[in-house]
């Protein structure tokens, strides 16, 4: 058994803590285009290049659609790419973040979760995320600046591996993450190029001894088993997700438990479902609510594509009400977190938990405890499942 | 610079560019991406942009190209070819690779006029190492001739129809050859399907120079264009021979004229073998054959003032 390396503690904001994860996995090329609140990841990391502490070529691309497409250029080339982007930029990107995962491309993107326009608004919600769930790509949330870097790190092998082969979409949220400085144990850098190692290309298109076609046109006599192909890639994804987690957890002792936090989750009696930094704020307020004796717990995904239906099923199975959160709406629809689980729970329940659905902190919205506090008091009460409701809205 | 016969022992030594693809029976596209991939001694890897080439040649699970090839979407392959190109270098510094490796970009004119044109500035601002081939049959042909940038005064197209009130496009074609020229990079050329010798030199220089390269090579289309199959290598030649299409360079800035018909034939030889410009030749639009030959007379000046030799091959 392999003993965690020694790792030193640096105050460091998220954005950082993603670029020092970028500056020891070493990539071969990093498209990027500035946009805010990811900005500072491409920045520190320019930096880290100019001064020699790693080799990749950046190219300053005149657009996100553009540094989307020369990532899947130099993916298909035979290099390794990373790239970062927020709201606008991945809306820009999507057409080609659709084709990297049907040119089955390794790319992993760090997302500084913004808010989509209109109205432009530079803050955190997680429509942009949300709105690329169908792409293709592994999507993982970060809590905090430390797995914002852990998962860079985890999410380049799981990219690569040869069973998986997608891009992975690494999310933290715009400024509560990205721009707050916290202490992150970062790995020695020996330990991490070790872990990550060389990228192996399958059918580099440099190979010019063994000519491919890349990216042709299929008609629905193929188009159809393609896709089929890339839900497979995904659901490979679980079991290389795990095998990862046991090898990280051995050389860093953080360990990602499965697909999910479950923060006093055993015992609850009510649950909040809840994505990336919200949670923090979410445990506080469990901790003072379990003081005063509510039985209430967390579910917080770190994996959202591919979807864990059934381990989140099996863990919400005999609670009496769950409230999911969402820092996203589906306009017309309700949460897109919700109508996962709510789907997950018909599917493999035959006795559902209260199902609520609160939209929440979109354009940045602060949610402070008070507002987390008052759902349970909510499911408590048992208000009205078949109403979606807002939190900390002006109504 | 090899002779035709050596491009034609090439070509069979090593067809780079097979005869198993859909394009049409009189297609410009293909003798244009022959002639290229056959002037260029190195290794060659293709990206592609959207449109009736890349549709054409690469019916998965069949591929007309036996060298590497790419296509990404519509509007990026200048963008996608950055990547690639510095993947290479990459690469190559890293010891991975050790070939000498040529890139080589091929967009319509929709995908490099119009939705393409960003990419494809920034590619060149950039200075990536590939050259950019715009096969320019002047609409949006895999869609069904649909008007685009390239798209001459009043011809007629499926969204600039002719009709009681329209006699087709009303606006000019942009000169995307002098917007390209205006990145400064350092070479840029003009070519037509019709002339393949200037354009096999042409591939060859651009192969050979140390930054982005970009030429604009008329293509015909006997489909949009409407005019017999057999006859398009004489109506691309028709486009030079007017003067409609010049063929000149610009070799680190400096403008070099490549041919000086003759006698300049009249628009008129270019336009009439065309369906799509049919509704000219009608009473009713004497006016625009005028405008049209007075577009193309003042082009052809300014071009001969901006070169500064003439270098005819
Ligand atoms: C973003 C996007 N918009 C539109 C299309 C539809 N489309 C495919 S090819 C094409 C026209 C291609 O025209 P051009 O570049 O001139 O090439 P050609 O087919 O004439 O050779 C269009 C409009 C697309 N594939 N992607
Ligand atoms: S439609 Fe025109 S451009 Fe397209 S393949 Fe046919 S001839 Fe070539
Ligand atoms: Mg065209």
């Amino acid at each position: 058994m392999r003993v965690a390396a020694e790792q030193q503690l640096s105050l460091i904001t998220g954005a950082e803590a993603a670029a020092h994860a970028m500056r020891q996995i070493d990539p071969d090329v990093v498209p990027v285009y500035p946009i805010t609140p990811q900005t500072p990841i491409i920045e520190t990391f320019a930096q880290f290049v100019s001064d020699g502490l790693c080799h990749t070529e950046i190219i300053n691309v005149e657009s996100e659609h553009s540094a989307m497409s020369a990532a899947v250029g130099a993916s298909c080339a035979g290099s390794r790419v990373i790239t970062a982007t927020s709201s606008q930029g991945l809306a820009l990107m999507l057409e080609i973040v659709y084709i990297a995962a049907s040119m089955r491309c390794p790319i992993v993107i760090a997302v500084g979760s913004r808010a989509l326009s209109g109205p432009i608004n530079i803050h955190c919600d997680h429509s942009d995320s949300m709105m690329a769930r169908d792409a293709g790509c592994v999507q993982l949330f970060a809590e905090n600046a430390q797995e914002a870097y852990d998962l860079m790190l985890i999410a380049q092998r799981l990219a690569e591996d040869h069973r998986v082969l997608v891009p992975v979409m690494v999310m933290q949220d715009g400024f509560t993450i990205t721009h707050s400085a916290e202490p992150v144990a970062l790995l020695p850098d020996e330990v991490v190029k070790e872990f990550v190692g060389e990228y192996e290309p399958l059918y580099p298109l440099l190979d010019v001894d063994h000519p491919t076609t890349q990216g042709p046109f299929a008609l629905p006599d193929y188009y159809f088993e393609l896709k089929r192909q890339q839900a497979d890639a995904l659901d490979a994804a679980r079991s290389v997700w795990l095998e990862l987690q046991e090898e990280f957890a051995a050389l860093s002792g953080r360990r990602y438990h499965g697909f999910f936090e479950a923060y006093k989750l055993s015992d609850a009696e009510y649950v909040l479902v809840i994505l990336s930094s919200t949670a923090g704020t979410a445990k506080v307020t469990i901790d003072r609510l379990r003081r005063k004796g509510v039985k209430v717990g967390l579910l917080r995904p770190w994996v959202f594509r591919p979807f864990p239906a059934h381990e989140i099923a099996q863990a919400l199975a005999g609670k009496r009400a769950v409230a999911v959160l969402d820092r996203a709406i589906s306009l017309g629809s309700w949460g897109p977190l919700y109508l996962e689980i709510s789907a997950a729970l018909g599917r493999y329940l035959p006795k559902r938990p209260m199902l609520y659905n609160y939209i929440y902190g979109l354009g940045g919205r602060d949610t402070p405890p008070e507002l987390l506090a008052s759902v349970v008091t909510d499911m408590q009460n048992e208000v009205d499942p078949t109403v979606l409701r807002y939190l900390g809205l002006r109504e | 610079m090899p002779n035709t016969k050596e491009l034609a022992h090439r070509e069979e030594l090593h067809k780079r560019f097979t005869g198993a693809h859909a394009l049409c029976a009189g297609c410009g596209a293909p003798i244009c991406v022959r002639t290229i991939l056959n002037a260029i001694e190195e290794p060659v890897v293709v990206i592609n942009a959207t449109g009736c080439l890349e549709v054409a040649t690469t019916r998965y699970p069949t591929t007309a190209w036996n060298i590497p090839w790419i296509h990404v979407a519509f509007e990026n392959a200048a963008a996608v070819a950055s990547g690639v190109e510095t993947a290479y270098r990459v690469l190559r510094r890293r010891g991975k690779i050790s070939q000498e490796i040529r890139f080589v970009a091929f967009g319509g004119d929709g995908g490099t006029y119009d939705i393409g044109l960003q990419a494809l500035s920034g590619a060149l601002e950039r200075g990536h190492r590939f050259i950019y081939v715009c096969y320019d049959n002047e609409a949006y042909m895999n869609t069904g001739n649909q008007r685009s940038g390239a798209t001459p005064f009043a011809a007629q197209t499926s969204t600039a129809p002719v009709g009681e009130k329209s006699f087709g496009k009303p606006q000019r074609r942009k000169d995307l050859t002098e917007i390209v020229a205006a990145h400064h990079i350092p070479y840029v050329a003009q070519a037509s399907i019709s002339d393949w010798y200037d354009l096999a030199r042409k591939a060859r220089k651009a192969a050979a120079v140390d930054g982005p390269a970009f030429l604009n090579v008329l293509s015909t289309c006997p489909r949009g264009w409407g005019h017999p199959t057999d006859q398009s290598v004489k109506i691309a030649r028709l486009a030079v021979e007017t003067c409609y299409w010049p063929l000149y360079e610009i070799i680190e800035g400096r403008w070099v004229l490549n041919y000086i018909p003759e006698e300049k034939l009249p628009i008129t030889e270019w336009l009439r073998p065309q369906k799509r410009f049919a509704h000219l030749f009608e009473p009713q639009n004497r006016e625009l054959l005028r405008q049209i030959q007075q577009q193309v007379d003042e082009e052809w000046e300014k071009l001969l003032r901006k070169c500064e030799r003439y270098e005819a091959l």
